[in-house]
Parts: structure tokens; C-alpha cells; sequence
């Protein structure tokens, strides 16, 4: 206890000075490594041997992470091993990795841990992490530079305490059909913004049968600008302050990661911390989370993706391979037929002998197997002192250490043999089986998150059979031992798992094999019906919406579909108006139609005199007609024969005259909505509002006009008057129309007062 | 000794994550690793040679194995253990020769080495690894008896050291002499580029155009050493795909007043009629006059020969590898990351191996390095002068014993 006091106290020093900015460059830089994903993916393998000692292209997983960390100027690791954490520890003591200089890797054990939100908890509390940390999963291969990343992420902090983490993505398509990453994961939605890099919203269980997502209206409302991506993976690489254990600890319902941390991080905004992303371009970067992952990541480290982190470079004491033509890897001391075929993008490991006529192609042999003749290895990946008998047929298969493959068996697509079992003769194990020497246990835990809180202590406690075969234990429950053993044909050990209930479907989403081309077709069909019905129901899902937001056009928010509303409105009467002058309507017929418009989008009388009269004056210009300004300049000032008071002379322009014409034939459809003189007023701003805007071709007639409208009784002297003197204190751009009126308007009043 | 062990270990980790790039940085701390090992090695009372190359060995061994691809790195191993032996020939030769001169005169060229080599065993060394002089018949003969006699002398040395009385000062001499020696060495390799440059007006005339690939730091000096002595020429510069080094050299070409030109790699055949002169850097230099250098180097020496077009290497002599190559297309080159050459995200549904067959239709090769033959070869240039590509093989004799050059695989079989 002692020395941890000194060493918190010594952290308290640290971050003291640390307050320096040089100093803070300085820090060694420091990672959390979990060696545990918490998760039942890779059962039954992970029953045995925890996930990060699994060997990725004949190399323990945990050293790609361990061999970037260091490439990386990671100075000191802690390795978080939970299940199993015997056998890493073991092997960590074991491996070069604790004799590196400038490199500390530390260990911290825990039994009862069931999340990583309990992990980064127990951290916290043995407070060993000072400064910014690397958090990454002991199953992540990259070859990433972390500089820029961790500079942004400390010129950020700096300026903003609150940007606590910084995640690294990269960009990649996910499959359109199948709806999942190449890397067997699911498509992941998430909201940036383009300029901080902010994150700002993050799905990775979208529901696709609907086709859509719901994002925070907020979210669109206080930010200027938000790009949405599905084609960006997440490394779970995240660089993280220290703030962040503190807030695992504060909420301490936090378990996993991102579904906890950084969706509640998103969703909380009382604290206000941000998360940023950091887009990755040419390095690589992946984590291998199931089957599928495991597959691909395996296939770009053959393909040289994760340079230097392949075969032929010697990044953690692996043995020494050479590359050949076509992406071959071979160790050395191989003993291999002459007629053996080995294929493009195929390691073999040390020691391995292969038989004759034996084809292998794209597919990982690990260390000291020994592979029969006429045996066929496709897409497959077996690790080490594997025996395959002649005969045998693998394709897209995942075969642990110590399995024993009698004469002719065959493993379908998918199929995963865990350690040491054993197929009988010419047994076919069924596609997508898991087969184990332990038996599967028979509680399901319904949430993949308790995963090894039962076998913690590294030892197993579901009975397995060693070697025998009819040895049964009480526990055995009725459909394993003696319903499965017969299934691995004569001489085969071994319980073959059910696949779990409802997980058949899914089980070629995150298998090691291909997805088969029929169910890609199945899927794609499926598709199509999907999006008919999608796109039926957006149409559908527009009119609706938008008489909802119609009824609550009050608030701020809705001022713009209510705007919107107008604008439609505007385009249904102008419809409806049109259709009336073209089939010859009666004009009490049109006036129906528009009234019931009128109420459909709840609208006044006013704003239907201003869409009638806009629709009139734009049929008024689709009217052929000759240019109205040319006509113009004829006539310099306009109102000297407003004047004489003989204004039918004066309609020299086209224009003018179709205007003319359709006010006539229609005043009385648009003096049905001129109710009082509020109508009227609006009109004439609605006039002054087309002349500036959609139909600039009024403008030089605007003071024509309104005499035409003052003259068919539709303007009330009153309304020009008043609509002149509100203009009277508007600004000058406002004010042109009235200008342009003046001497009307001015000859308006004249009249009116020779009344009185 | 457990200071060396960290020091060695730390060297075979940057050399296995590829940590270390160019040769010429990797010839240094290479020589600068074994210079260490070889003053922190306790030397025994018998055969000191014989324990001096076994822990060079040791340690060589290991770092050829880090990075088969950087030959370098042999080479500085090789050169040292040669600089053992010779070391410890002279001294024997000196010793032998102090009881009976008349086995000295024997030969006027040893004669005149071992003689100084008395006074300055390290001096005459280096003088005689460096020789300007064009080797004359006598040199050829004499070298090569004298090479194949060194295991000889090295294993007989213990027995001649044990008859002479003052052993113990010997013993000191010969470490001495040895890390002054490779003190000599490393000076050599810092100094390569200006040794090369200084032959650089006898090569660049007035009003030519000059080639090259990529970028090299030998070739930047050269090309300035040219433009210093008034030289005025053009230069066009290749690109370099995937790495495109040559924008880096063509600004640092501009940035001293050069006029330069930036083509493309795939321009380099039309451009090469209006050239004078190829000058181009290697990664290295194998024994039979073949080069490997950075990729794409092939094709612009099909083009100059093509042209008839001078196809010049300019190689420091830390780049002279004694081996001969054996598929060096595959086996000495280094198959990169394709991020070089594509976008990952772009092309990440193209290398969606879950569905299909599961191999993927997309394979992406970057090779770091070409393999150009010698008969494209015209002349290289290293730091003691011009030869023909036919030459190397000697002027390998006269850095590297023969005895060394298999010596990995004598050693592991040892161990």
C-alpha cells in the first residue's frame, strides 16, 4: 500500500508538471492493453486459450498489438488479462517483450472482471496511467503512426478540456447486400463534423429492416454542418485523456466501450465531453473481432497490408520465413512433396511436411503439422502440430493445435475444430459447426458480455473427455455426449456445439467462410423488394408528416415547414387556377376548389388572395409576350397619362395588356377573398414581392398595374394608401415601388380629398 | 559485455521493423555497433584474431538475419572481419619479419605495407583498402595467394603469438589496431559522398543533360559538386513511383540553382534521346556488376541502352556486396506496403474477401527494388574511382577476404 501511495503521490508530481506545456510532450506516452474482448465470439476456442494468444498468420495476436505499440513510442504498457491471465502472463514472461529497452510492459490480473468498463475501473484505482493513454484491445493489428493523432489530440485538449478521447477511424465500404463491414461487423453510422472532426453521433446496431436511423433533431440544429458516414470503420484505437478512467468510474454502469461509453458520452451533454475521430489514410489498422475478421485481417496481413508487421519480417521473434513469387511464405525446414501443389497467398510454418498431390492454396499452416497426400486446403487456416490424413478435403475452416484428421474426413465451409479434437474416418462435420473436446455449455448467457466471468481462473470448468470416448460425466446433459460423439464418425473426439437458437441464420454473417453466392442473391433480391417498399413508404411518410408539423406550426422550429406549407400551398392554387384557364372552369367552381385547399392546409383568406393573385400574374407572363421594358423607355413617365385618365391607350406593352385581360376575366374570383382591406394590402405586397423576386418583369409595370387593379375595383383607394404610408418608414430598397407609384398614389389622395 | 548485449539489441530491432533507411545510415551504425563489440570483447591470451571474428560473427549474424534485404549490413560485417584479419597478418608478417627480414622482402608491395604498417598499422590499412592506383598485374597476382592465406595466418597466429614474448603489448596492438581500423572505416562510409562528388567534373561537361531516378543523396552531392565547379547543365528527374523521392531531389536541386526538370516514370523513354548521361544511385552493388536499386531502375536502363545513353551507378564502396545475386528480383527485394500505391478505403470493397471464393481478385505488389544486370551497366562510380562493371569482382577482393563471404553459413552450421 505503501508503494502505491508513494507512486500516486509521485502522479500527482507528474500531472503537476506535467501543466507545462513542453513537459507534456515529454510524458512517456502510456497504453491499456485489454487482453480480453469480453466477448463469446470465438468460443470454444476461447474456452482454452484466451483470444489474444490465438495465432494470427502463425504469430500470437497480442504481439501485432505489442510490436506497433512500441513502433508507436508507446513507452509503457499495462496488459489488462482477465480470462485465462495465467497462460498471457505466461507467455508474455516468456516472449521477448518484458526485455525490451525503452519498452515496460506490466501486467495487471483480475479474475473478476466481466467488462471492460470494469477493467478500465480497476485501473483506474491502482492509478498507474499519468498522462494521455493509448486504449486498444490486445486483438487490433495496425501499423498506424500515432504522432499527428496524439499531437491533435493534445492541441485539442488544450484548447478544450473537455476532448477527452480521440478515435481512430478509416475508411471502408460496407457491403450493400449483406449490410455489414468486410470485416463481419455491422454497418456503422456515424455523424462527424466536417471541420472540428467531432463526434457527434455513433450506430453500430442499426435496425436496416426499416432502412433508416433517427438522429437527434438537435444535433442538426446546433451544428452548422454534419457529414453522416457509413463507410468508416472503427479501429478501436481510441487516445485517450485521463479523464476518461475517472468517468468510467463515476458512471459505473458503464460496461463496454462504445456502447456505453461513447454513446452515453454522445448522448450526455451535461458535462459536455466531446470525442473527435482522426481519420486514418494509407496505414492499416483492424480489430479482429469474430470469425469473418479473423479471415480478413489474416489475408491483408499476407497481402502485405500491415507492413512491416507480415511473415518475412521478424517484428516479435517469429520464426524466420521467406517470401517467394505470388505471395508465398515458407519457413524454413519444409518438407514438401514435388507434387504437392501450394498456391498464391499461402504461409506455411516451420517444420511442416505436405504430401504429395496436396493442394493448398490461400490458406495459413502453422508450425510442425503434418498434411497427408490428395489433400485439398482451401481458404483454411490451421495452426500448429495439426495431422491431416490423406484424403481429407478443408475448404474455409479454422483447425486449432493438436487436432487429428483421420483418412478422407471433410470439413464444409465454416467449420471451426478447437484444440485437440479429433475427426473420425471419412467423416463430413456439417458447414458452420463448432467442435470442441469441452462441451457447450448449457446455460446461454443471453448477453455476450458475461463471457468469462465463469472461467475466469483460467482453468475450465466444463468437464471435457480426454482421449476416451464413451467417458460421460453427470453433468452431461442430455443432448451432448451421447447424442454428438457418433457424429464425428469412428474414432473421433469430440462434442460438435449446437449452433444456438436463432443463430443459424446468422452464423454466415461472421463465419471464416465466404458468404455462399446463393444466399448473396437470396439477400440482394430481398433487397430490392426492401427498397421498393422503402421508397412507397417515404413518399407516403412525406404527406403525412407534413400535415403534422402543419398543426403544430408554432414553435421557432416548425417556422419552416410552415413556410414550406405556404409554399405548396401557393403551387396547389396556382395548379388548380391553371387547370381553371385551361378547361374553362366557372369561376364559382374555382373558387370552391381553392376554398377547400384553404382549409386542407389551414391557410387565411389573405394568404389566398396573395396565391390567386400570384398564379394570375403568372399566367399573365407565360403569356407570350414581347419584351414590356423596351415599350418602357417609350414611356419615361408613366403617370402623366395615369393622369389624363385614359389608361386603356396606355397599355402599349403585351405584358400589360395580358395582365389587363386576365384581371378582368377573373376579379371575381380574386374579389371573393378580398374581404376587408387587410386582403387588399396583402396583395400589394405580395405584388411588391413578386416584382423583386419571381418575376422581375413587373417591376417597371408595377404603378400600371396597381392603377389597373384601383380601376377593376379590386384595390380599394384605402388599401393603396395605407400600404403607402406603412411603406412610408421602411428603408430605401423597400421603398422603390412606392417611388414608382408616387404620382398615383399622390393623385390617390388628391381625389379622395376632393371627395371630402 | 551486457552493454554491448543492449546495444545490439536495440540495433536488430530497428533493423527488424525497418527502422533504419538508406544504406549509408546503416553501414555507419553497423561499423559503429561491431567497434563497440569489438573494444567491450575480452581478448584471450591465444588466438585473439580467431576470438575477435568469432564474437564479430556472433553479432553479424544476427543482424544479417534482422534484415536479409538491407545488404549493407553484411557488407560493414564482412569489412570488419576482413580489417581483423589484415590487422593481424601485418602484425604477424611484422613479427615474423622483425626475426627474419628476408621472408619480408620477399615481395616489394607487402613489403612496403608491412614495413609501414609497423609505424602505422591502421594508416596503411585504410591506405591499402583505398587504393587509387589501377591495379597491375603484380597487385592481381599477389592479392589473391595473400587472401586465401589470411585463414592460414589467423589460425597459425595464436602459435606465433605464443613464441613471442611480448604478448601481452601485441594483444593490445591488435585490438587497437583493429578499432582504429574501423574508426577508419566509418570515416569512409561519412565521407563516401564527398570522395564520389569530387569526381564529379570529370563526368558532367558543359551544356548536358543529365537523368536521374528517384532520390539519392550520393547523387544530390555528385550533381552539386558539378554546378559548384561551374558546371552548367540540366537535369531531369523521375519521379520515383510509389515513394515519388525524386520531387524531394528536384527541390533540393532548384534550391541550389540547378535547372530541373520532374517527369514522370513512365516519361523517362521519350525524354532519354535528349539525354547525355544516366547518373543513378543503388542500394547495392553485387559482385558480378548487378545493381539493385529502387524500383523502376530496370526500365530506365533498357532505355539508355536502347539510346546509347551512359547508364552511370555511383555507389559508396560500404554498397559493394561480395555475394552474387540468385533471384535477386524476389530474394533481395523488399515487397512494401500497398498503401503506397493505393487507397485502402477506396478499394476496401474490392478487397471484400467474404464473399466470392474468398480469395481475393485484387492483389496489390509493391517491390521496393529493381535488379538492373551489368550488361546495362556503362561504369560505376565509387569512392575510389570509375570502374567497369566487369571490375567489381576485383575490387571486392580488395575489401572482403575470401574466406568471409560464406561465413554466415559456416557459423551456423557451427552453431
Amino acid at each position: 500500500m505503501g508503494a502505491q501511495k508513494k507512486r500516486a503521490a509521485a502522479a500527482a508530481a507528474a500531472a503537476r508538471v506535467s501543466e507545462d506545456p513542453d513537459d507534456l510532450a515529454r510524458q512517456p506516452l502510456q497504453a491499456i492493453l485489454l487482453a480480453d474482448s469480453f466477448t463469446t465470439k470465438f468460443r470454444p476456442i476461447t474456452l482454452e486459450r484466451p483470444k489474444v494468444l490465438l495465432p494470427l498468420v502463425n504469430v500470437p495476436m497480442i504481439n501485432y498489438t505489442l510490436a506497433w505499440l512500441e513502433a508507436a513510442g508507446v513507452a509503457e504498457v499495462f496488459v489488462f488479462c482477465c480470462a485465462h491471465s495465467k497462460q498471457v502472463i505466461d507467455y508474455l514472461e516468456n516472449s521477448e517483450w518484458f526485455s525490451q529497452p525503452n519498452f515496460t510492459v506490466k501486467t495487471i490480473e483480475s479474475h473478476n472482471i466481466i467488462s471492460a468498463g470494469d477493467a478500465l475501473r480497476l485501473i483506474y484505482e491502482q492509478n498507474v496511467i499519468h498522462g494521455d493513454f493509448v486504449l486498444i484491445s490486445g486483438d487490433t493489428v495496425s501499423n498506424m503512426s500515432l504522432t499527428q493523432a496524439l499531437q491533435e489530440h493534445k492541441e485539442r485538449k488544450k484548447k478544450d478540456n473537455n476532448a477527452v478521447m480521440t478515435m481512430i477511424i478509416k475508411k471502408s465500404k460496407p457491403s450493400p447486400i449483406t449490410r455489414q463491414s468486410r470485416l463481419g461487423t455491422d454497418e456503422l453510422f456515424m455523424a462527424i463534423d466536417p471541420n472540428t472532426k467531432q463526434l457527434l453521433y455513433y450506430e453500430d446496431k442499426a435496425d436496416h429492416s426499416k432502412g433508416t436511423i433517427c438522429l437527434d433533431k438537435m444535433l442538426l440544429a446546433e451544428n452548422p454542418s454534419i457529414s453522416l458516414h457509413n463507410d468508416k470503420q472503427d479501429c478501436y484505437i481510441d487516445i485517450c485523456s485521463p479523464e476518461v478512467l475517472s468517468l468510467f468510474t463515476d458512471n459505473f454502469d458503464y460496461q463496454h466501450l462504445r456502447r456505453h461509453f461513447v454513446k452515453g458520452l454522445l448522448l450526455d451533454d451535461i458535462m459536455g465531453y466531446k470525442i473527435f475521430t482522426h481519420e486514418i489514410h494509407s496505414s492499416y489498422a483492424a480489430r479482429i473481432d469474430n470469425y469473418r475478421s479473423y479471415d480478413i485481417v489474416s489475408k491483408d496481413i499476407i497481402q502485405r497490408w500491415t507492413y512491416p508487421y507480415v511473415p518475412d519480417v521478424k517484428f516479435c521473434g517469429n520464426r524466420a520465413t521467406k517470401l517467394e513469387r505470388r505471395g508465398m511464405y515458407r519457413a524454413l525446414e519444409i518438407e514438401q512433396s514435388r507434387s504437392a501443389q501450394v498456391g498464391s497467398f499461402t504461409v506455411i510454418g516451420y517444420g511442416t511436411k505436405i504430401g504429395s498431390n496436396s493442394k493448398i492454396s490461400d490458406s495459413v499452416i502453422g508450425e510442425g503439422c503434418t498434411i497427408g497426400s490428395n489433400v485439398l486446403i482451401e481458404g483454411s487456416y490451421i495452426w500448429d502440430n495439426v495431422i491431416i490424413e490423406d484424403g481429407c478435403e478443408l475448404r474455409h475452416v479454422i483447425v486449432c493445435d493438436g487436432v487429428i484428421m483421420k483418412a478422407g474426413a471433410v470439413l464444409k465451409p465454416g467449420v471451426v475444430l478447437s484444440f485437440k479434437v479429433v475427426i473420425g474416418e471419412r467423416f463430413v462435420v456439417p458447414a458452420y459447426s463448432k467442435v470442441s473436446l469441452l462441451q457447450q455449455p448449457t446455460v446461454h448467457d443471453s448477453d455476450e458480455e458475461l463471457e468469462y466471468a465463469d472461467n475466469s481462473s483460467g482453468t475450465v470448468e466444463f468437464s471435457s473427455i480426454q482421449g476416451t470416448a464413451d467417458q460421460s460425466n453427470g453433468e452431461m446433459t442430455s443432448e451432448s455426449s451421447e447424442a454428438h460423439k457418433p457424429k464425428l464418425g469412428t474414432g473421433g473426439v469430440g462434442y460438435i456445439w449446437s449452433i444456438c437458437e436463432g443463430g443459424q441464420e446468422e452464423e454466415w454473417r461472421h463465419s471464416v467462410a465466404p458468404i455462399p453466392e446463393d444466399k448473396l442473391t437470396e439477400l440482394s433480391e430481398a433487397m430490392d423488394d426492401d427498397q421498393e417498399l422503402v421508397t412507397q413508404d417515404r413518399t407516403a411518410l412525406s404527406t403525412s408528416g407534413e400535415l403534422i408539423s402543419d398543426s403544430n406550426a408554432s414553435e421557432g422550429d416548425d417556422n419552416e415547414d410552415s413556410k414550406d406549407d405556404s409554399v405548396y400551398f401557393e403551387k396547389e392554387v396556382e395548379a388548380t387556377f391553371l387547370r381553371a384557364v385551361e378547361e374553362n372552369v366557372k369561376v364559382d367552381h374555382v373558387i370552391l376548389e381553392v376554398n377547400s385547399l384553404r382549409l386542407s392546409y389551414n391557410m387565411t383568406s389573405a394568404d389566398c388572395a396573395g396565391a390567386v393573385f400570384y398564379s394570375m400574374m403568372k399566367l399573365a407572363i407565360k403569356t407570350p409576350h414581347s419584351s414590356a421594358i423596351g415599350l418602357l423607355t417609350l414611356y419615361p413617365s408613366p403617370f402623366s397619362m395615369v393622369a389624363s385618365n385614359a389608361y386603356p391607350i396606355y397599355l402599349s406593352g403585351e405584358l400589360q395588356q395580358n395582365t389587363a385581360n386576365i384581371i378582368t376575366t377573373w376579379q371575381k374570383l380574386l374579389k371573393s377573398y378580398l374581404l376587408e382591406i387587410d386582403e387588399e394590402i396583402e396583395i400589394i405586397l405580395k405584388f411588391e414581392e413578386m416584382c423583386l423576386e419571381s418575376a422581375k418583369e413587373f417591376s417597371p409595370l408595377f404603378a400600371r398595374i396597381l392603377h389597373i387593379l384601383y380601376d377593376k375595383d379590386i384595390l380599394q383607394e384605402d388599401a393603396i394608401l395605407r400600404w403607402a404610408d406603412e411603406k412610408e418608414g421602411a428603408d430605401e430598397s423597400d421603398k422603390v415601388f412606392v417611388r414608382q407609384s408616387e404620382k398615383f398614389i399622390q393623385w390617390l389622395r388628391e381625389a379622395s380629398e376632393e371627395e371630402d | 559485455m551486457p552493454d554491448t548485449q543492449v546495444l545490439v539489441n536495440d540495433f536488430l530491432n530497428k533493423l527488424k521493423k525497418r527502422k533504419i533507411e538508406g544504406s549509408q545510415a546503416t553501414a555507419r551504425q553497423t561499423a559503429e555497433l561491431l567497434r563497440s563489440v569489438i573494444s567491450q570483447q575480452r581478448v584471450p591470451y591465444t588466438n585473439q584474431a580467431g576470438a575477435l571474428i568469432d564474437a564479430v560473427k556472433a553479432v553479424g549474424e544476427q543482424l544479417i538475419a534482422a534484415n536479409p534485404v538491407e545488404l549493407a549490413v553484411g557488407n560493414i560485417v564482412r569489412r570488419v572481419l576482413h580489417i581483423i584479419r589484415e590487422e593481424d597478418l601485418s602484425l604477424t608478417t611484422a613479427a615474423i619479419g622483425g626475426l627474419n627480414l628476408s621472408a619480408v622482402s620477399d615481395d616489394e608491395n607487402d613489403d612496403d605495407r608491412d614495413g609501414d604498417s609497423t609505424l602505422s598499422a591502421a594508416a596503411v590499412a585504410a591506405a591499402a583498402r583505398s587504393t587509387l592506383r589501377p591495379p597491375s598485374l603484380q597487385t592481381l597476382l599477389e592479392d589473391t595467394p595473400v587472401s586465401a592465406a589470411v585463414p592460414q595466418t589467423s589460425s597459425s597466429g595464436g602459435d606465433s603469438e605464443g613464441k613471442t614474448a611480448d604478448k601481452s603489448s601485441r594483444s593490445r596492438k591488435l585490438k587497437h589496431d583493429v578499432i582504429e581500423a574501423v574508426n577508419e572505416l566509418i570515416q569512409d562510409i561519412v565521407t563516401c559522398h564527398e570522395q564520389i562528388a569530387e569526381q564529379a567534373v570529370e563526368h558532367i561537361h558543359q551544356n548536358e543533360v543529365i537523368l536521374t531516378l528517384g532520390s539519392s543523396r550520393t547523387v544530390l552531392e555528385f550533381l552539386f559538386a558539378a554546378k559548384e565547379k561551374k558546371r552548367s547543365f540540366r537535369v531531369f528527374v523521375a519521379e520515383g513511383a510509389p515513394r515519388y523521392q525524386g520531387h524531394l531531389l528536384a527541390k533540393e536541386l532548384v534550391a541550389r540553382g540547378l535547372q530541373t526538370t520532374l517527369i514522370t516514370d513512365s516519361a523517362v523513354f521519350a525524354m532519354i534521346s535528349r539525354v547525355n548521361m544516366v547518373i543513378v544511385g543503388a542500394h547495392a552493388v553485387m559482385a558480378n556488376g548487378g545493381v539493385i536499386a529502387p524500383v523502376g531502375m530496370n526500365l530506365v536502363a533498357l532505355a539508355a541502352q536502347k539510346h546509347a545513353v551512359p547508364f552511370v551507378v555511383l555507389a559508396g564502396s560500404h554498397k559493394l556486396c561480395p555475394l552474387y545475386p540468385h533471384n535477386p528480383e524476389v530474394l533481395l527485394n523488399e515487397l512494401r506496403s500497398p498503401s503506397e500505391l493505393l487507397d485502402f478505403g477506396e478499394f476496401s470493397d474490392c478487397m471484400d474477401f467474404g464473399s466470392g471464393s474468398g480469395s481475393p481478385l485484387l492483389h496489390v505488389v509493391n517491390p521496393a527494388f529493381d535488379y538492373v544486370p551489368p550488361k546495362l551497366v556503362s561504369l560505376f562510380i565509387t569512392d575510389t574511382g570509375g570502374h567497369n562493371p566487369s571490375y567489381m569482382y576485383r575490387l571486392i577482393a580488395d575489401y572482403y577476404s575470401a574466406d568471409d563471404l560464406v561465413v554466415q553459413r559456416r557459423a551456423t552450421a557451427g552453431n
